[in-house]
C-alpha cells in the first residue's frame, strides 16, 4: 500500500536555501577542526597505502598453486579444477614425470598450468576440489596487466604467487 | 507352467517373478531384469573364474522336506515357496534353476557387498588423482555405492611394483590390481598368446608378465579396455586426458574391411582415444591395437586445409570457388572419353554414389579405385585393408576394383588420358603411379586429407575430410551395412568428400539439390536395390546385414563355438 508522504510547506526564508547552506558548511568547519585536533579519520590512501593487514584469513584472492616443504609440485595435473571451474579458467596439460627425476613417484605432473584471470570469478571451487592440496587462493587481489596475454597466470607464475606451504598431508612419503 | 515352454524356467528375482531360458546365468538374468549385479571378474566374452565374489546374491530354492513331513504347495501360478540359503553364491558362475529366487537388495547382499569392497580396497593407493582409469573405473563406482566410508584396516598398506613396462604398448601398476583375471583370460583365450599371470600368492599376490616376454601382440589393449580398475593403462593415452572432459562418438573403424565397430573421444576438436564398441556380428568387445592407434595423424601437422591451385612450380592457397572454376576451366576442353577417375575405397557408399554421378555426368572412360590388401591375422583384421570395397562394388559398379589402374597409367603415358581426377587417394605412394606419369595429364586434381606425395604434382589441391570428419555408411567384408559417424570438424577449409565431389559436379554444369549425407542415402535407397527400404534410423548404431558374401570374421567363427561350449556366455 503506497504511503503518501505530504511536502513540508517551505517558509519564505527557507526557499532561500542559504540557511541551509550555512548549516552544512558548520558541520564541514566542525570536522575541519576536528581533523586539525587529529579527531577524524581520513579515506585510505590506496594504492599508497593498503588494507592488506586488515584482510580476513578467509579472503579470496588470486588462486595460485604452492610447493610443499620438500620442494615439491603439490598438483599431480589430475584436472578435477579444470573440471569445477565455473568460467573454465583453468587450462591444463598434465605429462609425465621422468623416471631419473626424484619425484618419479608420482608419476604425474602439469606441463601447463594457465589460469585466466579474466576469467577468473574467485570462487574458490578449485582450492575446494583439489584432492592434493595444491591450489590456494591467496590474499593478492590486484591482478593487472596491459594485455590479454599478461593477464594469463602461467604455471611459473602460479607458483611464485603460491610459495611454500608447509604443514600439508605428505601423501606421497616414503612409505608410497 | 514350464510344461508348456520346457526350456524356460521360472526365476523370482527381487520378489518378482521371470522366465529365462535353461542354463543362463544367474547374473545375466538380473541384468535381463533390469537388476544390475555388480561385478569386476566376470566378462560375458571370457569364462568366468569367480574369483573377484563382489557378485554375491542370497538364493533360495523351494524347500526338500524331511521325510514325514507335508511337501510345500505351489501357489496359483505354480510357483512354490522358497527357501532362502543361509550362505551367498557367486551370480556369474551360477545358472538359474526352476523356482529359484534370487535377492540383489537384501541385508545379507549387501554385507557381501560391503565386505568385498572393504577387501578390495585394503590395500588400494590413493592414486584416483593420477589413475588415468579415474572417472570409468568401477572400483570407483562400487565404493560410492557399497563403500563403507572407512576402513577397519589400520596396518601400513601393501607395497607392489608400480609403473611397470608389461609391453610396448601397456603400462601396469601392480598395487591397483584386484586380481580379476580378466587380462590374464583375455591372453590366454581370446589373443592365444598367454604372458600374463599371477604369482607370489598371498598378501603380496601381483600380476606377471612372464620372464622374458613382453604382453605385445596385436590385442594387447583391449586388456586396458576390460581391466576394471586402473592397473593396466594404454601408454598412448596415458595422462593425455581425463576421460570426464572427452565426448564419445559411436562410429565405425575404416582400418579394414571388419569395419570394427569403435567409440571416438574427442575434445574440442582433438581424438585422444579410440575404443571397441560391442558388436556380436562384427567384433564382438575388440579390437586390434594397429586399428585402435592409427589416429594421430588426423591432428598432424600435414594436414590439409585450403583448397590450392598449382601456379609454376608451387602451390597457392585459394578459395573453393577459385579452386572449382579452375577445375571447370580446365575439364571444359578435356572429352569425357580423355578423363580418368580414380576414387577410394574407402569413401563412403554416399560419397561413392556421388562419384557415380560425377562419372556419369562427365561420361568418363576410365573408373577405378586402389586396392590395399593385407594378410588375414586370423582374428579381426580382414585382408582387404579398405573399409568399403563391397561399396565399391554395390554403388560404384566395379566388378574388379583395381584392375584398370594399369590401364589407367598406360593411358595416361600414351596421352590417351589427359585428365585425372583423385579423389581420397595418394597415387604416389599407394598405387605405384610416378612424377613422370602424373606430370604427363594436362589437368591433375586431387582431394585428400593430407598434404601427400601425389599432392606435389596436382594441379588443384583440394581438402577433403578424413574417416572422423565425415558421416556416410560403408559395407564391410561381411555384407553388414554399418554407419560412419562425423566426430570432428576439419581443419581449416576442408569439406566432407562427398561435398566435394557435389561441387565438382555442379561446377562442371551438372545440377543437383543435394544438401546433407541423408540425401544422398536416401537416393541410394531408391536407385540401388540392395538399400530399398531401409533409412539411416534402422540401420542404428550396430547396422544391417546387407549382401551375401559368404566371409567370415574367424574370432567371432571361436565365439560362437566357445558359446556352444558353454563357455562363455557371449
Amino acid at each position: 500500500m503506497a504511503i503518501v508522504v505530504d511536502r513540508p510547506k517551505l517558509k519564505w526564508w527557507e526557499h532561500l536555501y542559504l540557511p541551509a547552506l550555512a548549516k552544512g558548511l558548520r558541520i564541514t568547519l566542525g570536522h575541519f577542526f576536528k581533523m586539525l585536533r587529529g579527531n577524524t579519520k581520513v579515506t585510505m590512501q590506496y594504492p599508497e597505502e593498503k588494507w592488506d593487514a586488515n584482510l580476513p584469513d578467509h579472503y579470496r584472492g588470486a588462486p595460485a598453486l604452492v610447493t610443499d616443504e620438500q620442494e615439491r609440485e603439490r598438483c599431480v595435473a589430475c584436472q578435477l579444477c579444470e573440471f569445477i571451474c565455473p568460467p573454465r579458467a583453468i587450462t591444463i596439460k598434465p605429462e609425465e614425470i621422468p623416471s631419473d627425476d626424484k619425484w618419479a613417484k608420482v608419476e604425474k605432473r602439469p606441463k601447463v598450468f594457465d589460469i585466466d584471470m579474466i576469467r577468473c570469478i574467485y570462487c574458490g571451487f578449485c582450492e575446494e576440489v583439489c584432492p592434493e592440496q595444491a591450489i590456494y587462493l591467496r590474499k593478492d587481489y590486484a591482478i593487472t596487466g596491459t594485455s590479454r596475454e599478461e593477464m594469463v597466470h602461467d604455471k611459473e607464475k602460479l607458483y611464485e604467487i603460491g610459495g611454500v606451504r608447509v604443514g600439508l598431508v605428505n601423501k606421497w612419503n616414503a612409505l608410497k | 507352467m514350464s510344461d508348456e515352454k520346457p526350456d524356460l524356467v521360472d526365476v523370482q528375482i527381487d520378489g518378482e517373478w521371470h522366465q529365462f531360458p535353461k542354463g543362463t546365468r544367474m547374473i545375466e538374468a538380473c541384468r535381463q531384469a533390469s537388476v544390475e549385479v555388480p561385478h569386476y571378474c566376470y566378462h560375458p566374452k571370457l569364462t568366468s573364474p569367480g574369483n573377484c565374489r563382489m557378485c554375491l546374491v542370497e538364493m533360495g530354492m523351494p524347500p526338500r522336506p524331511h521325510p514325514g513331513e507335508a511337501t510345500p504347495e505351489a501357489d496359483e501360478n505354480g510357483h512354490l515357496p522358497i527357501s532362502w540359503m543361509p550362505r551367498p553364491v557367486i551370480a556369474c558362475a551360477n545358472t538359474v534353476a526352476p523356482n529359484m529366487g534370487i535377492r540383489t537388495n537384501s541385508e545379507l547382499t549387501e554385507d557381501c557387498r560391503e565386505g568385498v569392497m572393504e577387501l578390495l580396497l585394503a590395500n588400494h593407493p590413493l592414486d584416483c588423482p593420477i589413475c588415468d582409469q579415474a572417472g570409468e573405473c568401477t572400483l570407483q563406482e562400487f565404493s560410492v555405492e557399497h563403500g563403507q566410508g572407512e576402513s577397519h584396516f589400520r596396518e601400513q598398506k601393501v607395497k607392489k611394483p608400480k609403473n611397470v613396462d608389461v609391453g610396448p604398448r601397456i603400462r601396469l601398476d601392480d598395487e591397483r590390481c584386484i586380481m580379476c583375471s580378466r587380462c590374464v583370460r583375455f591372453t590366454d583365450e581370446i589373443a592365444d598368446d598367454p604372458v600374463l599371470g599371477f604369482t607370489d600368492r598371498g598378501s603380496h599376490t601381483v600380476l606377471t608378465v612372464y620372464p622374458g616376454k613382453e604382453l605385445a601382440n596385436n590385442y594387447s589393449l583391449n586388456t586396458v579396455d576390460i581391466c576394471p580398475v586402473g592397473a593396466l593403462t594404454s601408454n598412448d593415452f596415458r595422462f593425455q586426458m581425463r576421460v570426464w572432459f572427452m565426448k564419445e562418438v559411436k562410429t565405425i573403424d575404416v582400418n579394414c574391411a571388419t569395419g570394427s565397430n569403435i567409440t571416438v573421444y574427442q575434445r574440442e576438436g582433438q581424438i585422444y582415444r579410440i575404443t571397441p564398441r560391442q558388436n556380436n556380428d562384427v567384433n564382438s568387445d575388440w579390437m586390434p591395437d594397429s586399428h585402435r592407434l592409427n589416429f594421430h595423424w588426423i591432428n598432424g601437422e600435414d594436414r590439409l586445409t585450403d583448397p590450392m591451385v598449382k601456379e609454376g612450380n608451387s602451390h597457392r592457397i585459394t578459395s573453393w570457388q577459385e579452386a572449382l572454376a579452375t577445375t571447370a576451366d580446365k575439364l571444359a576442353g578435356i572429352e569425357g572419353s580423355e578423363i580418368a577417375v580414380i576414387a577410394s575405397a574407402s569413401m563412403t557408399n554416399e560419397e561413392l554414389l556421388m562419384v557415380n554421378r560425377l562419372v556419369k555426368h562427365l561420361n568418363v572412360g576410365h573408373v577405378d579405385t586402389v586396392p590395399r590388401e593385407g594378410e588375414n591375422d586370423n582374428y579381426l583384421v580382414a585382408a582387404d585393408r579398405n573399409p568399403n570395397t563391397n561399396g565399391v562394388k554395390l554403388v560404384l559398379g566395379l566388378d574388379n576394383p583395381g584392375s584398370q589402374l594399369d590401364a589407367i597409367k598406360k593411358g595416361i603415358k600414351e596421352g590417351r588420358i589427359k585428365a585425372l581426377l583423385c579423389l581420397q587417394e595418394n597415387l604416389v605412394d599407394d598405387a605405384g603411379f610416378d612424377g613422370e606419369t602424373l606430370d604427363k595429364l594436362d589437368f591433375f586434381l586431387t582431394a585428400h586429407p593430407i598434404a601427400n606425395p601425389t599432392a606435389d604434382f596436382a594441379d588443384v589441391v583440394l581438402p577433403g575430410g578424413c574417416w572422423a570428419e565425415k558421416s556416410g555408411t560403408m559395407i564391410n567384408v561381411a555384407g553388414r551395412l554399418q554407419r560412419l559417424n562425423k566426430v570432428i570438424d576439419g581443419p581449416g577449409q576442408t569439406l566432407e568428400p562427398w561435398e566435394v565431389v557435389r561441387d565438382l559436379i555442379q561446377v562442371t554444369g551438372g545440377g543437383n539439390g543435394i544438401y546433407s549425407a541423408l540425401d544422398i542415402f536416401k537416393q541410394l535407397t531408391e536407385e540401388i536395390s540392395e538399400f530399398s527400404g531401409l533409412t539411416w534410423g534402422r540401420i542404428g548404431d550396430l547396422g544391417l546385414p546387407l549382401i551375401e558374401t559368404g566371409k567370415t570374421i574367424p574370432l567371432l567363427e571361436r565365439e560362437k563355438e566357445r558359446i556352444t561350449q558353454g563357455l562363455i556366455v557371449g
